[in-house]
């Protein structure tokens, strides 16, 4: 590798694996929030931004993923209307419990890493439910969490593709 | 020298606990704002400018996404009901013979409702302004079932607002920008709504929890409740208009007593909110204003001559008093004028006869031919003669006051106002006055 490509390795752009992602998971979450019913069912609302919670955590430790999904979450709030702060603190359950496993799952397979999303959006889910239990008095329905919770496993593909791509962007991080 | 080329370019655990230390900070960031600001709907402003700018900003923008896909539905729709032509069909047939015989029933309890009401004197439900509005975007999860409705604060919309679908109850308005506002939705985890079980009349607290269904809680009821059962908003509270239609009592899968909504049955795409926000406007201010009552006359029991004249001279006075509100002023203003003029009438009668009397004594003396002259002794005797009757006259008037004095026990000024007071008032009330007696029949204890 040469001392050109090694520098350019080096210095990964935050907009590029930060902004980037972010911004077209608001722009998911805004499409998906649309009013419509198509054979009498409402569009899935998966929560867009826990497939960026795993993949950040995974590409590299870093100071800015958890400022990143702090704002994240803070639009999920107003942008649905839940109690603030709840989000904020979901996805960074999903990315404290991925960062905490780095080193155990980085180079898994897809199966693999599918599994591992899965257990980190568990995290997050059963964050929210218990917040929304202290915040609201009310315990959420568990099957309208777990369609919520079965559309985010969805998203995996999504998490996986970031991955790939910026995971070994960083030598230092290979 | 960068980091790699040093000593600590192998060194991977600090940039580690510097990712950690950052997510703890954020955490904490997070948690703080989740506690210092716990979600409330029912109290005004608990919507920061955050929220508010982002719901403006979505407002629109939802719309604008939300056309092209409303129009893309409609196409599917469209070719689906080819489709389903059949079936449809069939089920439309079933269901116009239902409500065929539905509409028979509902005619003859209308007519019956109609007259029950006329009988009762109850009167409909006042109706109730709102303001017509689109869904514009939808957050439907399990810790939160708000919706975006693009009018707001322009058109009249206030937080507490109910949210009507053509089906029934939606929701109520939690956050009010100029064009946009929030509807927390009937199945938001931290929705309750005071409802009523109209076949059992029994009450109970709609709660949602983020499913379809929201659940039962508090039920109080003296009849068991079963599936179909219809529930309505109680009005309990004052947050919601009595009798607006939520749905249908059913048992959930989890043994639950649940309610499906009537709103469910279609897309909540358009929406009604009623511009509803306690029961005070419903009633009308205007009649429950205190009204000016007529000035009451009062006296003092032991000393009014009102109530014995009334009691003994006038006995159809109760019943004149029983019939206007103000028989009290006006049956004791006729007493004491009618006193007044019966010992009026007798002071002047005995004024009459001493005035005959000294009548009688000058007939003797000549009517003067001239003007009396100051030496003329016959005229100075006439005039003598007449300021003497002039005199018996004064002091027969002052002993017919003293008399007037004593009976009425009050100033004769007040007993003539207390008259004018009868004339002004029984002028109206026209069946008390003939029913009093004339002055001469009445017995006024002096």
């Amino acid at each position: 590798m040469t001392a050109g490509a090694f520098g350019a390795a080096r210095s990964m752009n935050p907009v590029v694996w930060l902004g980037a992602p972010a911004a077209m998971a608001v722009i998911g979450t805004v499409v998906l929030a649309t009013p419509i019913k198509v054979f009498g069912l409402l569009l899935p609302q998966p929560v867009i931004p826990l497939a960026l919670a795993f993949a950040w955590a995974l590409i590299r430790p870093s100071v800015l993923p958890p400022f990143a999904l702090l704002a994240l979450g803070l639009f999920l709030d107003v942008f649905w209307g839940g109690p603030q702060g709840l989000w904020p603190l979901c996805l960074l359950t999903a990315y404290a419990a991925t960062l905490s496993i780095r080193r155990l799952i980085t180079g898994h397979g897809f199966a693999a890493l599918w599994a591992w999303y899965a257990a980190a959006s568990a995290c997050a889910f059963f964050a929210g439910y218990l917040l929304t239990i202290l915040a609201s008095g009310a315990a959420p329905s568990l099957a309208s969490t777990a369609w919520a919770y079965g559309w985010t496993l969805l998203l995996f593909p999504f998490a996986h593709r970031l991955i790939e791509r910026y995971a070994d962007a960083d030598v230092r991080f290979r | 020298m960068s980091l790699r080329d040093g000593p600590f370019g192998d060194i991977r655990v600090p940039l580690t606990w510097s990712a950690a230390a950052a997510l703890v900070i954020a955490v904490i960031i997070a948690a703080a704002l989740l506690l210092s600001r716990q979600r409330d709907p029912m109290k005004t402003g608990a919507y920061d400018v955050a929220r508010h700018a982002v719901d403006a900003v979505a407002g629109p923008v939802g719309g604008v996404l939300a056309a092209p896909v409303r129009w893309a539905g409609s196409g599917v729709d469209y070719v689906g009901d080819y489709f389903l032509a059949v079936s449809e069909n069939r089920r439309l047939k079933t269901e116009l013979a239902q409500a065929r015989a539905l509409h028979d029933q509902l005619a003859a309890e209308t007519l019956e409702n109609a007259r029950l009401r006329a009988v009762l004197g109850v009167s409909t439900d006042p109706p109730l302004p709102h303001v017509d509005a689109q869904t514009v975007s939808d957050a439907q999860g399990p810790f939160a079932d708000t919706r975006l409705a693009n009018a707001g604060a322009a058109q009249g919309v206030t937080e507490g607002n109910p949210v009507l679908s053509e089906h029934g109850l939606v929701g109520r308005i939690v956050g009010v920008t100029n064009n946009v506002s929030r509807v927390l939705l009937l199945t938001d985890p931290a929705s309750r709504t005071p409802v009523i079980l109209v076949r059992t009349n029994g009450r109970a607290i709609l709660s949602g929890d983020g499913g379809d269904s929201p659940k039962l809680d508090y039920v109080r009821s003296a009849l068991p409740m079963r599936s179909g059962d219809r529930v309505l908003t109680s009005g309990d509270g004052g947050v919601f208009p009595r009798g607006l239609p939520i749905g249908a009592v059913v048992r959930g899968p989890d043994g639950v007593w649940r309610v499906a909504l009537d709103s469910d049955s279609a897309p909540i795409d358009y929406v009604q909110i009623l511009l509803f926000t306690d029961f005070a406007q419903i009633a009308d201010q205007k009649a429950l204003e205190p009204k000016d009552l007529p000035t009451a006359m009062t006296e003092e029991p032991s000393q009014s001559i009102v109530a014995p004249v009334a009691r003994a001279a006038t006995p159809g006075a109760p019943a004149a008093a029983a019939k206007s509100p103000r028989a009290p002023a006006a049956s004791a203003a006729p007493a004491t004028a009618a006193a007044h003029r019966q010992a009026r009438a007798k002071a002047a009668a005995s004024a009459k006869a001493e005035a005959a009397k000294a009548a009688a004594i000058t007939e003797a003396a000549p009517e003067p031919a001239h003007r009396p002259s100051a030496h003329d002794p016959a005229a100075i005797a006439r005039a003598a003669r007449e300021k003497a009757a002039a005199d018996a006259t004064a002091a027969l008037n002052a002993q017919a006051d003293a008399i007037v004095s004593r009976s009425v026990k009050r100033p004769k000024k007040s007993a003539e106002t207390a008259a004018r007071t009868h004339a002004a008032h029984a002028a109206p009330a026209a069946p008390a006055a003939p029913a009093a007696p004339s002055p001469d029949s009445q017995d006024v204890p002096l």
